[in-house]
């Protein structure tokens, strides 16, 4: 029976591009049960061994103990579970493990290693989280459009954030954090 | 006496009020620290280390409300520490030693105000009693500063951290009688100082109880029987035990459901089911979606929103079960009325949706129970699941994680007696994962209520007569034995207003008929005041516009003269809501603004919203005015905050949030179907805290919800004519704008 458990391996970035371009990274062995699978997630190497079709938030949370990442729906509805991929902002839960195989996985934990990234500074500026839960999917929403586009309109903020719930509703702090940040001079990772 | 919920969920835990008093020596042996810190302890709250390291421990569940940073602010203020020194850690679960392990009814900061004050100048006395020691002078010649003990004469100090040892030593001076310091000198309180937990919220090191990991720890999911008080027949798990990593399934019993076992003396309902243990959260998820289920219905297979819909009609109109406040002659004055207003207000099932989904991790072991729980109650989670072990409470340690929002949700255990069923069938730690559809589906919703107002006015515009019917399923039912269920006061006591009436009426009458439901129903947000805040002020709004009043000026000249105090809150409140909106300025067309007060505790809020219906109906919130009157204001950026998150966690319920039954079931699911608001829709919110009051008042948690339905409802009636008195708003209504 496989198990969940995550088969503990650190391998250098450069390696993990060498095995996709031999086509280690290969899914299905030839008899089409499941090989482990190699995963880049904040520029470390992890192997997994589990279903291909696993949702992403599920691998980073229980395998990976990279908690930060929320679980809030589990259909995309909500935001929490957020992550980079490649840079771009998209659902962990809605994210099978099959399809991230050879991009960049980057979570709260490797957006920066001390709360430097301007949109965290920024977000402890105008004190927005309350709970707290649904602030990384906020962050990585709001990281990623700033990479995209450095001077959002309210309009474009809206947008960009608005499939993220945050029941405590801390909009109003989220769109001004959003405009600090915008403002702000800081050119962090 | 009036009945006051949030009196009421705070006393649940005996001695909630009490202050901590007479801390010996001997309990310092008895609290637990996380190991890393030695030094000295001058009390059990507040630990100093060599290095000035202040370790202070805080009671009060964090939520999201902000009652950690509170509390860290009176402690710090009163011990004069160095802000930067500070790390909080949450309290554990020892009731003897720490009275406040609870929150609810916004009691938080109120409830350890003097406490946590106390507890930083104990040990700040017995700093200065050691330094003066040291120096061999007078201790009046001494002074703390900023996590130092100065000897002003001399120019010496010491830091807090030279002084440990000696300090350890000394006898403690008794909590009650340690001076406290006058207001001029506060340094944190009253000032906007930063969470303390904003810091892990902002790197995804915040441990909420989901991402708890404990050595050998599976994972665990239920199918719950959807039917309340339903059972289930059978089930099959051939295909569930074929998944891979899928440990265990096995049933999990009901334990008593409401309305069936009110004798049963636990404010408890876990549902029938089917647990599925794995290695993995989607392990045992996919292991759950595999099992062949077959339900019975229970006791509510006929019940469904139209058929309540029925007997709320019939009951706003049938003789009333209790009379709550009978003055004058109402019936006779509105007959005799020639210009008599009547208006009905239905409000439905709403969830708590606390983003969080409800989990618990529990291993039992042979001697203990080990429970980390996201919890407003971890001292009646570990009697209570004592209680369901039947083992004594100190054989059960509740670890109080961050709770991803709660709202009322989580004053509940149910999630925690059922990760301790699971975990009693599995000898290794579990994790019990409600999913969204769970929670969806298994709350306690706010109460279903339908309001029915009669008023009428004299020639000059004064309220005559108010006729108030309040029809509920009323939370007392869900809870309370059967004996005091047939007290009908008693069961209407969390139904009728929690602020008393505020407006001068010669004839009032406030009645309430219930409303049977298998729907568990508990404290949402602001518990009875959201729902009867927005009939009462829809309806003073309607008799202004009969009288041809201004909304605000009408409810100005109708507050009650010999209030005293609450009608100068209300006052003051309407008067700076005024001021700051812009209140009688003109506005384009189809712009409209809304007034509306409300009293929750004694917190005194007015909230001006300001909408926009288009020539289409499409409805646009532009911004929501704020004036609040808290009494003082611990952290006024927290007080802000939580005033903002009041308004717009109100405006689910008003733009899209509803809970509907059928068949006894909820029909709603995930965001899909209780849609709840997003960011678009949130308007700017500008909250003004009125200057006033020596202590803080009955907190800010609650108060910013229960006037924002009425505020933006008569914000629409101003921008369009169209009265709104269902929630959520139905849209087509607009549309005929």
């Amino acid at each position: 029976m496989t198990t969940f458990r995550h088969i503990c391996t650190t391998i250098h970035p450069n390696l993990m591009r060498e095995h996709a371009r031999f086509g280690v990274l290969s899914l299905q062995s030839a008899g089409g049960a499941m090989a482990p699978i190699r995963l880049n997630v904040n520029g470390k190497i992890n192997t997994i061994d589990v279903g291909p079709d696993t949702p992403l938030l599920w691998v980073l949370r229980d395998a990976l103990g990279l908690t930060g990442t929320k679980y809030g729906c589990g259909m995309g509805l909500c935001g929490a579970c957020t992550v980079h991929l490649d840079g771009e902002a998209v659902r962990s839960c809605q994210t099978p493990l099959k399809s991230v195989v050879a991009k960049r996985v980057t979570t709260i934990e490797g957006l920066s290693s001390d709360r430097s990234h301007r949109v965290q500074k920024a977000w402890i500026a105008e004190q927005v989280p309350q709970c707290g839960y649904c602030q990384s999917g906020q962050i990585m929403q709001a990281a990623a459009l700033l990479a995209k586009n450095p001077h959002p309109s309210g309009d474009e903020i809206n947008q960009a954030m608005d499939g993220n719930i945050c029941r405590c509703a801390t909009y109003q702090r989220i769109r001004r954090a959003i405009q600090r940040a915008a403002a702000g001079e800081g050119h962090e990772t | 006496m009036k009945p006051n919920s949030a009196f009421d969920r705070r006393s649940f835990c005996k001695g909630g009020a009490a202050l901590i008093i007479g801390f010996c020596v001997p309990l310092r042996r008895r609290i637990p620290t996380s190991g890393t810190e030695t030094g000295f302890r001058a009390n059990a709250w507040v630990t100093i280390s060599a290095d000035d390291k202040i370790t202070v421990l805080t009671e009060i569940p964090e939520m999201g409300q902000g009652t950690r940073t509170a509390d860290v602010i009176m402690l710090a203020d009163e011990l004069e520490a160095d802000w930067a020194a500070i790390r909080v850690e949450q309290a554990p679960t020892i009731p003897e030693i720490y009275k406040h392990l609870h929150t609810g009814g916004s009691g938080g900061t109120e409830a350890t105000w003097m406490p946590m004050r106390r507890a930083g100048a104990q040990a700040r006395e017995m700093l200065v009693a050691t330094a003066a020691q040291r120096w061999n002078v007078a201790r009046t010649e001494c002074h703390a500063e900023n996590g130092t003990i100065v000897h002003a004469a001399t120019g010496r100090h010491f830091r807090y951290g030279e002084l440990v040892e000696t300090a350890s030593r000394l006898p403690i001076p008794p909590l009650d009688g340690v001076p406290l310091k006058h207001r001029s000198r506060f340094r944190f309180i009253g000032k906007p100082m930063p969470r303390v937990d904003t810091p892990a919220k902002v790197d995804g090191s915040a441990i909420f109880g989901i991402d708890v990991r404990v050595p050998e720890m599976l994972y665990a999911v239920i199918a719950r029987c959807p039917y309340f008080g339903g059972d289930l027949a059978s089930y099959d798990d051939a295909a569930t035990r074929r998944q891979p990593g899928v440990r265990a399934v096995f049933r999990v019993p009901p334990i008593g459901f409401i309305n069936v076992a009110p004798d049963s003396g636990r404010n408890i309902n876990v549902a029938a089911g089917v647990a599925v243990v794995a290695d993995s959260t989607w392990a045992a998820i996919q292991g759950r979606n595999a099992l062949k289920l077959d339900w019975r219905k229970g006791p509510g297979a006929g019940e469904s929103t139209e058929e309540l819909r029925e007997t709320f009609q019939s009951q706003a109109r049938a003789p009333a079960a209790v009379v709550v406040v009978d003055r004058g002659n109402v019936r006779k004055v509105l007959e005799q009325s020639p210009k008599k207003v009547e208006a009905e207000y239905e409000l439905p099932f709403q969830a708590h949706a606390t983003m969080e989904p409800m989990n618990a991790t529990v291993h039992v072991r042979q001697q203990a129970i080990e429970v980390w729980s996201p919890t407003q109650i971890p001292e009646i989670t570990q009697s209570e699941i004592a209680s369901l072990a039947g083992v004594s409470p100190d054989r059960v340690t509740v670890h109080t994680t961050f709770s991803g929002g709660s709202f009322g949700r989580r004053y509940q255990f149910d999630y925690a007696a059922e990760a301790w069923q699971v975990a009693s069938k599995i000898k290794v730690p579990v994790k019990l994962l409600w999913t969204r559809e769970d929670d969806m589906q298994h709350d306690f919703y706010r109460q279903y209520c339908l309001q029915r107002l009669s008023g009428s006015l004299d020639e000059n515009g004064k309220i005559v007569a108010w006729a108030h019917r309040i029809v509920s399923t009323p939370i007392r039912s869900v809870f309370d034995s059967a004996e005091s269920l047939r007290d009908p006061k008693h069961v209407a006591s969390q139904e009728v207003p929690e602020d008393s009436f505020p407006y001068q009426v010669p004839h009032y009458q406030l009645d309430y008929a219930p409303v049977h439901s298998v729907v568990p129903r508990a404290w949402w947000r602001s518990v009875s005041s959201s729902l009867t805040a927005f009939a009462r002020e829809c309806f003073v709004d309607e008799l202004a516009h009969s009288a041809a009043i201004d909304p605000c000026e009408f409810r100005m000249k109708s507050l009650r003269v010999a209030q005293g105090q609450n009608t100068q809150k209300y006052r003051a409140v309407l008067e700076l809501a005024a001021d700051k909106s812009g209140w009688g300025k003109p506005l384009p067309k189809g712009v409209g603004r809304g007034i509306a007060c409300y009293m929750f505790g004694q917190t005194c809020v007015a909230h001006v919203a300001e909408v926009l219906v288009d020539g289409k109906g499409n409805l646009k919130l532009h911004r929501i005015v704020s004036a609040v009157d808290c009494g003082l204001a611990v952290n006024p950026d927290s007080v802000r905050a939580q005033i903002e998150s009041g308004i717009n966690y109100a405006l689910t319920p008003i733009l899209s949030g509803e809970i509907t039954v059928r068949e006894g079931a909820v029909e709603q699911s995930n965001f899909h179907d209780y849609p709840v608001l997003r960011i678009t829709d949130a308007p700017d919110v500008d909250v003004h805290i009125v200057p006033q009051g020596q202590e803080p008042g009955n907190g800010v948690g609650e108060s910013g919800v229960p006037p924002t339905a009425p505020a933006v409802a008569n914000a629409i009636f101003a921008a369009t004519g169209i009265r709104i008195r269902r929630l959520p708003i139905d849209r087509q209504l607009l549309r005929h704008s």
